[in-house]
């Protein structure tokens, strides 16, 4: 269950911001991806800095009834490489 | 708002950014959309194009299609190549091949470039009889010994970048066995009626029944295949091709030309396209943020006669350049419009008379023809009205008519 992981944006990743949220482009594997809310922006920010997923999306304020569908856009953006699992080195 | 619509209103800096470094080029492809061939006296010196990469690099373009002419004939590309992987500006350029030698596709593949660098080579016949005819004498091994020589380097998934013609449409299987056989990625994109490509449009864009064929085959087999977002008219065949669909210009997409000209995008290179250029105050930032063109670009298109047509959300009414150097309204249907609308109007304007095709507003095609010239581009040769005279004809009179 990702809510309850640590994550991070990946090293190769830079985020645009955008009227719409943000343009994230791997420099890695090229890949671009547009994370279309705000707050999706926020998390992905911030995931470092919170211990788990769950505890960033409540940082950021997004509502309990949302983390599902925020927990399957990250899965998205993981299958992508633009965020990685925090290791026990990183903290 | 929808995404697309976001992109329909423009974004603060381009997604996709192509920038042709130079009018040079070793061939001279009959459908040459820059019409390419000599290099531009005011072509932007390595510190100006130093200078756009860096502000590339502030405005977060992540990366630039470099195109020309040829752009390895600069005596600075691989210099700028470097620049501009060194400044988070990722390239993905294209080229005939003339210049991969082995030597060059070691440093492609070396961490020098730090796999930020992707290479695209024109192909646009899978066999040499149907790639040299457009592309000109010696083409085509040209560029099967770059695609070898990358290979051999280890550099990984070179793309092989088709322009889909009438004459290569039935070769689409063979060029997925070439990209095969190179290790890499096959790239199909629209031919354009825009720069030399307006002389052969007529004879050169896939017929009907050849669209519907490139849809199929697009269909059937193109995961994996590449396409530039370039076949969003065919959307109206039913379910869209993967990609934006939207037509990008000025909203997306632009152009830089090799003296600094910034145009809606690399189809349109005209003045009716053109937004401004780099070397003026605030540069291409400025550009790209405040140009009149541009905003105008932006700002809601009704959709004029395509607006009823119940394909409309598919295709968006095509692309804006192949309307406008074929001569059609561009609130009208695309020239190549799958329900056939497009053919329609055209055939409705040559009739009338009314058909006139936008002159070109500037040009770098050879003066004086080369070796490397496709067929496609020999001279006119007019049968002669009377016997061709010689020095050694026998009569006084030979040549002289009353």
């Amino acid at each position: 269950m990702i809510l309850d992981e640590a994550w991070r944006l990946s090293p190769s990743v830079a985020l645009r911001p955008e009227p719409f949220g943000a343009l994230a482009y791997h420099f890695g594997n090229r890949k671009l991806t547009f994370l279309k809310r705000p707050e999706l922006v926020r998390v992905v920010e911030q995931l470092a800095d919170h211990p788990d997923v769950r505890s960033t999306l409540d940082a950021v304020g997004v509502p309990e009834g949302q983390h599902p569908a925020y927990a399957a856009a990250l899965e998205g953006l993981a299958d992508a490489d633009m965020i990685r699992p925090r290791s026990e080195e990183d903290r | 708002m929808k995404l697309v619509e976001h992109f329909e209103s423009g974004l603060d800096a381009p997604i996709c950014l192509t920038w042709e470094l130079t009018y040079a080029c070793n061939l001279e492809c009959a459908h040459c959309l820059s019409s390419s061939g000599r290099r531009d006296p005011r072509e932007l010196t390595t510190e100006q194009c130093e200078a756009v990469i860096d502000e590339l690099q502030r405005m977060q373009v992540f990366y630039v299609n470099i195109g020309g002419g040829e752009p390895t004939i600069r005596p600075d590309f691989w210099h700028l190549l470097e620049y501009a992987v060194n400044h988070q500006v990722g390239v993905k350029f294209s080229t005939n091949g003339v210049r991969i030698t082995p030597e060059r596709a070691a440093f492609l593949a070396s961490p020098a470039c730090g796999g930020y660098v992707d290479v695209q080579v024109s192909l646009d016949g899978a066999t040499a009889e149907v790639n040299d005819r457009v592309r000109g004498p010696g083409s085509y091994d040209t560029a099967i010994r770059a695609l070898a020589n990358l290979r051999d380097a280890g550099f990984a998934d070179a793309k092989i970048s088709v322009v889909c013609t009438r004459e290569n449409i039935g070769q689409l299987d063979a060029f997925a066995a070439l990209a095969e056989e190179y290790g890499a990625t096959l790239r199909l994109t629209r031919l354009r009626p825009s720069g030399r490509g307006a002389d052969v449009w007529d004879e050169l864009h896939p017929l009907p029944e050849q669209q519907r064929e490139l849809y199929d085959w697009l269909m059937a087999r193109g995961e994996g295949v590449l396409t530039g977002d370039s076949f969003f008219h065919l959307a109206a065949f039913g379910e869209a091709l993967p990609g934006l669909n939207l037509c990008g210009a000025g909203r997306v997409v632009c152009l830089i030309d090799p003296v600094g000209d910034v145009y809606a995008c690399p189809f349109a290179i005209h003045e009716e396209f053109l937004a401004g250029n780099v070397l003026t105050g605030g540069g291409f930032q400025r550009v790209w943020q405040d140009s009149p063109l541009f905003a105008d670009l932006r700002s809601p298109q009704t959709g004029g006669a395509c607006a009823q047509c119940a394909h409309y959300d598919g295709c968006r009414g095509g692309c804006m350049a192949a309307k406008f150097f074929t001569g059609l309204p561009l609130d009208g249907p695309d020239p190549e419009c799958v329900q056939g609308y497009g053919e329609h109007s055209l055939n409705e304007l040559s009739l009338a008379g009314a058909r006139s095709i936008p002159a070109a507003s500037q040009d770098h095609s050879r003066a004086v023809p080369t070796r490397n010239q496709p067929v496609l581009l020999k001279l006119m040769t007019r049968p002669p009205a009377r016997p061709p005279v010689s020095d050694c004809a026998e009569n006084p009179l030979a040549g002289w008519t009353p």
